[in-house]
C-alpha cells in the first residue's frame, strides 16, 4: 500500500474480534477506564478520615530527601543506617537532592559497602553468609538449568557467565587476599624464628 | 491532634509501655483472640520468618522481630500468599539505590488482618485482605486526585516516587510481604477485604501485576482498531496484551526472546508474537508488519533489565551505570508510528538512562507512564475477573514455600523451568 491517508486494513473486523476474544471492547469507552482522566477527584478519599495524618514517632533521626519540606508523617522503619554504609547514606541524603547523580551514586556505593559489612559481620554469628544457598544456584540442577538455556535462542545467554563472576568474584578475591595475608604473616614469623 | 499523639507516644515510650499498648494513643490496638492465632506460643517478642536480602543475588529466610503497630492507622497482616515480581529482580540484582541488607522484599501479597491500630475503622482482625503495592495516605494532593502511587506523605527518602512495600529505602524503607507478617500503614485506605468469590491466587495478582498491565493498556489511549505492540511477555506484558483487547485493539503483537513466554502470549492473550532474536532488527520488522507506518501504541513491559543490546544491558544491569537498560523502551519509541503513544510499565531506577529522546520528539510521540495506582483499578478489574474476561492466575507457574525463596528468586531471575510467575506460600 502506498503512503496515502488510508489506514492499513486489519485482518479481523471488530465483530469478529468480539466473537473470538472474551470481553473484547468492554472498555472501549474511555469513561469505563478507571484511570481516565489521569487526575480525577476521589470523593470517597478511599476511606481516609483525616486531612493530614497523625505523625509517626521518629525513633532515630530518619534520613530524608532535602526536596521534602519535612519528614513525611508515615515512613518505613526497616534497617536503620549504621556503620560506614550508614554514614555514606546519611551524607548523601543530607547533601544532595534527588536531581544529583552524586546522590544516587553514593547510595549505590553505600549498598556495596553495606553488603560487605554484613558479610563480615555474619562470620561472627552462628549463621555466616553462604553464597551457595543464598543464591539459590542449586536449583540449576533441580530446575532444568541446562535445558532451560541451551538451544533456546535466548538473548540473555550472551551475559550469563557474568552473573557468577559478579557473585563469586569478590568472594574469591577476598579469600585470596585473606590467604595471602596469612601466608605473608607465616613467612614473616618463620623468618623471625630463623633469625633467632 | 498530631502533636498530642507524638507527646503521648514519647510519654508511653519513656515509661516502657509495651508496644501494643500504643505508647499513649487513646485506645489499645485490637488483635485477634489468642485462640484464633496461628501459633500456640505467641508472645509480643515472638520472631517471625521472613525473606531477607543479603546483597546482590543473595537472599535467605531469617527470623526477625514480628512487625508492630507504629502509627495509629497501621495494621499488621499475617501473610498467606505473596509473589515475586519482575521488579523485585532489580532489587535482587542490586540495581536500586539504597537497598539495604536485612530488608524484606515483597509488594504483592494477601493475608489476614492480625492487629490494627486504635484509629483503624475499615478493617478488623480476622479480615482476609488484599493489599495494593502502593503505600498511600488517601488525602495528599496526589491521592485526592487518584494518583495513589505518587503519594507525598509516605516516602521521606524521595519525592520522585511514592511508597512501595519491600522496595528499598528509595521507596520509603517499608519491609515487604515475603514474610509471615507485615506492617501495613494506612490500613483504612489501602487494604480491601477480598470478595468471597475471588480466589487467593487471583487476589494476589490483583495487588500489582494485573492492575499494572491493565493500567499500561489504559495509558496507551487505545481506540477501536488500534495496533498495539507489547514489548515483554512477562506477567505485566501478558496482562497488558490481554487488556488491550478489552479496550478495543484491532491487533495485539507481543515481542520477547523466551519462546515459552511467547507461547503463553499466544494462548493466554490471543496475541500475535515475534521472537526478536530471529530478526536482524525488530524495529524494522514492526514496520514491515504494519505497512511501514508502525503500531499505533507501544507498551514497554520490560523495564530496567532489558536484553537485546549487550552494551545497554551490561552498563545498566551489571555495572549499574544507568537507571535501567532502555532497550525495550527505545524499540517502542522507534517502532511506534509518528504521533503514536508509548506507555511505559517497565520499572526503571532513579538514575539516568540512555533513552532516544530525539526520536520521541521528532516523531511527535506521547510518552505516558507511572507506577500503577492499584486501588483505583480494582472496582473495574473485579468486574472483569468476575465476568471471566480476565483470569490472572492462569499465568502462575510456580508455588514456592517461603523456606525455598532463594531458589525461587534464582529460578525467576534465570528464567529456568518455564517460569513466568512464582508465588510464595508462607504456610501462615
Amino acid at each position: 500500500m502506498a503512503y496515502t491517508s488510508e489506514r492499513p486494513p486489519l485482518t479481523e473486523s471488530s465483530d469478529q474480534l468480539r466473537a473470538r476474544i472474551p470481553g473484547w471492547g468492554v472498555d472501549l469507552d474511555p469513561k469505563d477506564r478507571p484511570s481516565v482522566p489521569k487526575l480525577r477527584w476521589q470523593e470517597d478519599r478511599t476511606g481516609a478520615h483525616w486531612d493530614f495524618p497523625e505523625r509517626q514517632p521518629e525513633k532515630w533521626p530518619r534520613e530524608r530527601s532535602i526536596e521534602h519540606k519535612f519528614l513525611t508523617p508515615v515512613f518505613g522503619t526497616s534497617c536503620p543506617p549504621r556503620g560506614i554504609s550508614g554514614a555514606l547514606r546519611r551524607y548523601s541524603y543530607r547533601k544532595y537532592s534527588e536531581g544529583r547523580a552524586a546522590h544516587w551514586l553514593l547510595l549505590l556505593a553505600a549498598d556495596r559497602v553495606d553488603a560487605w559489612e554484613n558479610h563480615l559481620r555474619s562470620f561472627l554469628t552462628p549463621r555466616p553468609d553462604n553464597p551457595i544457598t543464598q543464591t539459590g544456584v542449586t536449583s540449576e540442577l533441580s530446575r532444568h538449568g541446562i535445558s532451560s538455556r541451551y538451544g533456546k535462542k535466548r538473548a540473555d545467554a550472551a551475559h550469563h557467565l557474568l552473573d557468577p563472576v559478579i557473585v563469586a568474584g569478590p568472594w574469591i578475591l577476598a579469600g585470596g587476599l585473606a590467604i595471602g595475608l596469612v601466608r605473608r604473616r607465616n613467612r614473616s614469623l618463620t623468618a623471625k624464628g630463623g633469625a633467632r | 491532634m498530631a502533636l498530642r499523639s507524638v507527646r503521648g507516644w514519647f510519654a508511653g515510650y519513656a515509661a516502657g509501655t509495651p508496644r501494643t499498648e500504643c505508647r499513649g494513643w487513646p485506645a489499645v490496638a485490637t488483635r485477634l483472640a489468642e485462640s484464633e492465632r496461628p501459633r500456640d506460643n505467641w508472645s509480643e517478642e515472638a520472631l517471625v520468618r521472613a525473606m531477607v536480602y543479603r546483597g546482590p543475588y543473595k537472599v535467605r529466610v531469617e527470623e526477625k522481630d514480628r512487625p508492630g503497630i507504629e502509627h495509629p492507622g497501621d495494621a499488621v497482616v499475617r501473610v498467606t500468599m505473596a509473589a515475586i515480581c519482575g521488579s523485585d529482580l532489580h532489587l535482587y540484582h542490586g540495581m536500586m539505590p539504597d537497598t539495604r541488607v536485612g530488608m524484606t522484599f515483597g509488594h504483592e501479597f494477601i493475608g489476614v488482618v492480625d492487629e490494627v491500630g486504635p484509629d483503624v475503622r475499615n478493617v478488623r482482625p480476622g479480615d482476609r485482605v488484599m493489599v495494593p503495592f502502593n503505600v498511600f495516605c488517601g488525602t495528599c494532593w496526589f491521592c485526592a486526585r487518584g494518583l495513589y502511587s505518587n503519594c507525598h506523605n509516605v516516602n521521606p527518602n524521595a519525592t520522585a516516587v511514592g511508597g512501595i512495600y519491600g522496595y528499598s529505602h528509595t521507596c520509603g524503607g517499608y519491609d515487604g510481604g515475603q514474610a509471615e507478617y507485615v506492617r501495613v500503614p494506612f490500613a483504612d485506605v489501602g487494604p480491601t477485604v477480598i470478595p468471597e468469590w475471588l480466589d487467593d491466587e487471583d487476589a494476589v495478582l490483583l495487588t500489582d501485576a494485573l492492575a499494572t498491565g491493565y493500567f499500561g493498556a489504559q495509558l496507551g489511549d487505545i481506540v477501536e482498531g488500534d495496533v498495539v505492540v507489547v514489548f515483554g511477555a512477562g506477567p505485566v506484558g501478558l496482562f497488558a496484551a490481554k487488556s488491550a483487547w478489552l479496550m478495543g485493539a484491532g491487533r495485539v503483537v507481543v515481542i520477547d526472546h523466551l519462546e515459552y513466554r511467547l507461547e503463553k502470549a499466544r494462548s493466554f492473550a490471543h496475541a500475535e508474537t515475534y521472537n526478536f532474536t530471529e530478526y536482524d532488527d525488530i524495529v524494522v520488522h514492526m514496520k514491515k508488519i504494519t505497512d511501514h507506518l508502525g503500531p499505533d501504541v507501544a507498551i514497554d513491559a520490560v523495564g530496567a533489565e532489558a536484553d537485546g543490546n549487550l552494551l545497554q544491558h551490561v552498563t545498566a544491569a551489571k555495572l549499574k551505570l544507568q537507571g535501567g537498560s532502555p532497550v525495550a523502551l527505545n524499540w517502542a519509541i522507534d517502532s511506534v508510528r509518528k504521533g503514536g503513544t508509548v506507555s511505559v510499565m517497565g520499572a526503571y531506577g532513579p538514575m539516568f538512562s540512555a533513552v532516544k529522546f530525539g526520536d520521541a520528539l521528532n516523531k511527535g510521540l506521547t510518552l505516558r507512564m507511572n507506577q500503577c495506582p492499584v486501588k483505583r483499578q480494582w472496582p473495574r478489574l473485579f468486574e472483569h475477573v468476575r465476568n471471566g474476561y480476565l483470569k490472572p492466575s492462569d499465568i502462575v507457574t510456580h508455588r514456592i514455600p517461603l523456606e525455598h525463596i532463594a531458589e525461587g528468586y534464582h529460578i525467576f531471575s534465570a528464567k529456568l523451568d518455564g517460569c513466568i510467575k512464582p508465588l510464595i506460600v508462607t504456610n501462615g
